[in-house]
């Protein structure tokens, strides 16, 4: 017989300073976001960009005294990528038309390369705004329910709280970093509830088959082992997704970057979180064997009948 | 010992090679193609095939192929340049007819097409293109549903002198009575007559006030006819602009979305697209002076103050001999005598009849073309977002009638030849019926279409090849195993996108490439169990499969939260987060597949069948 090395750390003993560690994180995190808030992108707060190509590098100020010279004061300009690449970006203006965007192209002169040309109305910006909301309301709520139908209440909750402590803190930390905030990243923090729902759903699973397998009925201890238990597993799927992920971040061109950037503070955090938060929370709420085994009260049920 | 049934291992390999034999269409990158549609309904036939051979042979065009697929001809070409000649050559030779416009056509096999395989289709962001939003100005709509009510409705009491006033007031009618018995009779008038109007209640307490209101079933059906006559409009417009594979979609109750992939000159189609534009032709009122009007601040009754461009002030009459709405065709050109850019006007009978009225009875007088322009703009005020409406009236010509004429003539004082061509383009393709605002507009270059390619699927082969190295190292032969089952995954998701042919965008790509880094999670949840089965007991063949039984549940459960947040992704999502949310699912699926199914074949093979002493995991 091959003895398998299950290591046995003692995680829900070390909780409390994972619980200290994740407030912490949580209170830094909801602060920034009140003080700093997030740099929304033109998806949300609407407004015109441009990334224009040139063939060799390009100085800023030019551009940006071309700009102010026509009256596009408030344009913001920088590098995007390399200094032969720039990005313009302008507020919603007072009047707002796709057109304005033709009126740079104009004054920036035909040999450039037009590689993007981004305009979004203040009216589609708010309701992309809304709409992320929504989704972000709708993707919790359909989890609680499948969690609560396949599970029990107590592990729904402790998968979003596990699920709203990630999000909590990778907008966070977009908000510290002060990353811009589009439609891509939404489309990752949504992408991140889901991985790390599924390494919540791991752990949980093994809990259950655990309190279902033993006549032991410390909780914390069973828990525990369900956690060293899965611990080899998820190690080596959040390498590989991160590993995927290193990829995407340093490969995958500007564009992505800020997406890859945001799963990757995902995964991390809901590594963590599916080890730390989402048990210790099942725990707090007083999970016991009783009440995995919803049969018996149907079998009960049987028994009493005449 | 594990073994699968011969069936089930014959139904796995063929679902594999059934996946690999969709995906093959897109091993084979695509041609420089040109592409020739009917502009209307009308299928093209061998003999337009024919006809653009003879033509590509006559101007000395090489192409490679040359065939009709899907109710259009492609031709393809080895280069760039006889790509963009014969473009030319077959615009100006075939006419209005047909759609002449640039496109990149797979090159797939013939027998591969038979089969259906059919490359992915590419998203903008990938091969470079316009996305537009368009949104159709309802409030213009009414506003015109309600002109039109309001003269009807006059004409219809007036015969019967019903009322004492009757005017417009917002979106509603008021009809003042002269007594309050015609009451009944103008109300039965109403129902009867004009069943799309409905009285409204008001604050007005005056019994002899009849305020009347479009229903809001009729408003309805204007706002949705003005939708679909401005869709068909954008149609022909892009049809005009030569574009292959055009988008024109209604969204939601009044938007449309058009997406024109490859269009390089972006800022023309804006203009094209957006323009609600129109002709009047009246005539000069040459009695009296324009200056004079200007400073006596009186405009002579049946003369209106018109502008030319830049600003010069003239008086036309009221009353409009023809409008863009009676021009079948326009083309423009270059004026021999002056060089000048003119566009050439055919008017149908009803305007040729009112054009060769005027221009007998008014020989040697003055006409003149004025240009009309319909704009909605978003204006931002007080944080709150209104719309601002605008038209302009530009006087683009006036010149002394010459001859009589009646449906074919021209126009002049146009400035370039570039707003000669686009004002042919709009009086070719008809008004929208109301003013359209670009509310959203995603433009990608081809640079970055192709940079964008390049840049995904790099990422996607070296992320790939660190999970595939990762897994051989940790799990020696099961990794192997792992790694066939990814490849394979991969393989079926290029399958299914292309089958679907749903659209590749680059979060796509980053979809997929998430999913090559989850897919192997069931891989390592079922190792990990034989694993842990192993350090218990000593029958390896019964660890693989309690392994494999129990990491099912587990596998599954999982998945379906992912896939629960991957649907709310694709419900909630536009353009590019639908893209993400479509590879994450069908990843998630397929996963599943060769995760669970497809490994569990190949270890049955190399273990299942054989006593042994040790698992390489």
């Amino acid at each position: 017989m091959k003895v398998l090395n299950i290591p046995k750390i003692d995680f829900v003993g070390k909780r409390t300073y994972a619980i200290f560690a994740s407030v912490i994180l949580i209170v830094a995190s909801l602060f920034s976001l009140s003080t700093n808030g997030l740099k929304f992108g033109i998806d949300f707060t609407g407004g015109t960009l441009l990334e224009i190509g040139y063939s060799q590098e390009v100085d800023l100020a030019v551009v940006r005294a071309t700009l102010s010279k026509a009256n596009f004061k408030s344009a913001n300009v920088q590098y995007f990528g390399s200094t032969k690449e720039i990005l313009i970006r302008l507020e919603p203006q007072a009047i707002s038309s796709a057109k304005l965007s033709s009126k740079i192209i104009r004054l920036l002169g035909d040999s450039v390369d037009i590689r993007r040309v981004e305009f979004v109305g203040p009216k589609v910006g708010e309701e992309l705004t809304n709409d992320g909301g929504l989704a972000m309301l709708y993707a919790l709520i359909g989890i609680l329910i499948y969690v609560a139908f396949r599970f029990e209440y107590r592990f729904a909750l402790g998968s979003i709280s596990a699920l709203i402590h990630d999000v909590i803190i990778t907008l966070g930390i977009f908000s510290i970093l002060q990353v811009e905030f589009d439609l891509t990243v939404l489309a990752a923090i949504l992408a991140v509830i889901g991985y790390s729902l599924n390494d919540t759903i791991v752990v949980f699973d093994r809990i259950r088959e655990n309190f279902l397998s033993t006549r032991h009925t410390d909780a914390a201890k069973i828990i525990n082992g369900a956690l060293n238990q899965t611990l080899s597993r998820t190690i080596m799927t959040s390498v590989t997704t991160l590993l995927v992920l290193l990829a995407l971040f340093f490969l995958g061109g500007e564009i992505i970057h800020s997406f890859a950037l945001a799963l990757l503070i995902g995964v991390v955090v809901g590594t963590y979180s599916s080890i730390y938060v989402a048990s210790s929370m099942i725990l707090a709420l007083g999970i016991s064997k009783e009440d995995l085994l919803p049969s018996e009260k149907e079998e009960q049920a049987v028994d009493n009948r005449p | 010992m594990n073994h699968y049934s011969g069936l089930k291992n014959v139904l796995i390999a063929f679902f594999l090679l059934l996946s690999a034999l969709y995906a093959l269409p897109n091993i084979f990158g695509s041609d420089l193609a040109v592409q020739v549609s009917s502009a209307g309904d009308k299928k093209v036939t061998a003999s337009d095939l024919t006809k653009i051979t003879s033509i590509l042979k006559s101007k000395g065009v090489n192409y490679k192929s040359a065939a009709i697929s899907n109710r259009r001809i492609l031709v393809r070409f080895t280069d760039n340049a006889s790509q963009l000649s014969a473009k030319d050559y077959l615009k100006t030779a075939l006419g209005r007819h047909f759609v002449v416009a640039l496109n990149l056509a797979p090159s797939v096999p013939l027998w591969l097409a038979d089969l259906g395989g059919k490359a992915m289709s590419l998203g903008l962001d990938l091969r470079g293109g316009v996305h537009f939003l368009l949104e159709v100005d309802m409030h213009s709509v009414l506003a015109m549903s309600i002109d039109r009510y309001y003269n009807e409705l006059r004409a219809l009491l007036r015969t019967e002198r019903l009322y004492k006033s009757i005017k417009k007031e917002g979106d509603s009618i008021a009809i003042r009575l002269k007594m309050l018995d015609s009451k009944a009779k103008v109300l039965k008038i109403i129902n009867s007559e004009l069943s799309d109007l409905v009285v409204l209640e008001t604050q007005n307490k005056d019994p002899l006030v009849i305020q009347v209101g479009i229903s809001d079933n009729a408003q309805k059906q204007a706002k949705n006819n003005a939708l679909k006559q401005n869709i068909t409009t954008l149609r022909n417009r892009v049809n005009e602009l030569g574009v292959a594979e055009p988008i024109i979609q209604q969204q939601g109750l009044e938007r449309i979305v058009v997406q024109l992939p490859g269009v390089q000159d972006t800022a023309r189609a804006k203009e094209i697209l957006g323009a609600v534009a129109t002709l009047e032709f009246r005539l000069v009122d040459e009695k009296n002076d324009p200056q004079t009007a200007i400073q006596s601040g009186r405009i002579p009754i049946g003369s209106k103050l018109y502008y030319f461009k830049d600003g010069r002030p003239l008086l036309l009459k009221t009353r409009v001999i023809t409008t863009g709405e009676n021009i079948t065709g326009a083309a423009s050109g270059i004026d021999q005598e002056n060089s000048a850019p003119m566009v050439n006007i055919t008017l149908d009978n009803i305007g040729g009849r009112a054009m060769l009225d005027t221009t007998k009875k008014y020989f040697r007088h003055r006409m003149a073309v004025v240009f009309i322009e319909n704009k909605v703009e978003s204006i931002i005020k007080n944080g709150k977002v209104t719309k601002k409406r605008t038209t302009t009236k530009d006087i683009i010509n006036a010149a002394t009638i010459q001859g009589t004429f009646s449906t074919r003539f021209q126009i002049t004082g146009i400035d370039s030849a570039r707003e000669a061509r686009n004002l042919a383009l709009l009086l070719r393709a008809g008004s929208l019926s109301a003013p359209i605002e670009i509310i959203e507009e995603r433009t990608i270059g081809p640079s970055l279409g192709a940079d964008n390619i390049e840049k995904g699927i790099l990422s996607v082969v070296i992320g790939f090849v660190l999970v595939l190295l990762f897994m051989a190292m940790r799990y020696r032969v099961f990794g192997m195993v792992a790694n066939v089952a990814l490849t394979l995954n991969l393989v079926m998701i290029v399958a299914v996108l292309s089958l679907l042919q749903a659209t590749l965008t680059l979060p796509g790509i980053a979809g997929i490439v998430l999913t090559v880094g989850m897919a192997v999670d069931a891989n390592v949840l079922i190792f990990e169990r034989i694993k842990e089965e192993l350090s218990t007991d000593n029958n390896i063949q019964k660890a693989i499969s309690s392994g494999y039984d129990k990491a099912v549940l587990t596998i599954a459960d999982a998945n379906i939260t992912t896939l629960i947040a991957a649907l709310v992704l694709f419900s909630f999502g536009t353009g590019p987060i639908k893209g993400f949310a479509i590879t994450l699912s069908i990843g998630i699926v397929t996963s599943m597949f060769t995760a669970i199914i497809v490994s569990r074949a190949i270890v049955n093979k190399i273990y299942g069948s054989k006593k042994i002493q040790e698992l390489s995991i």
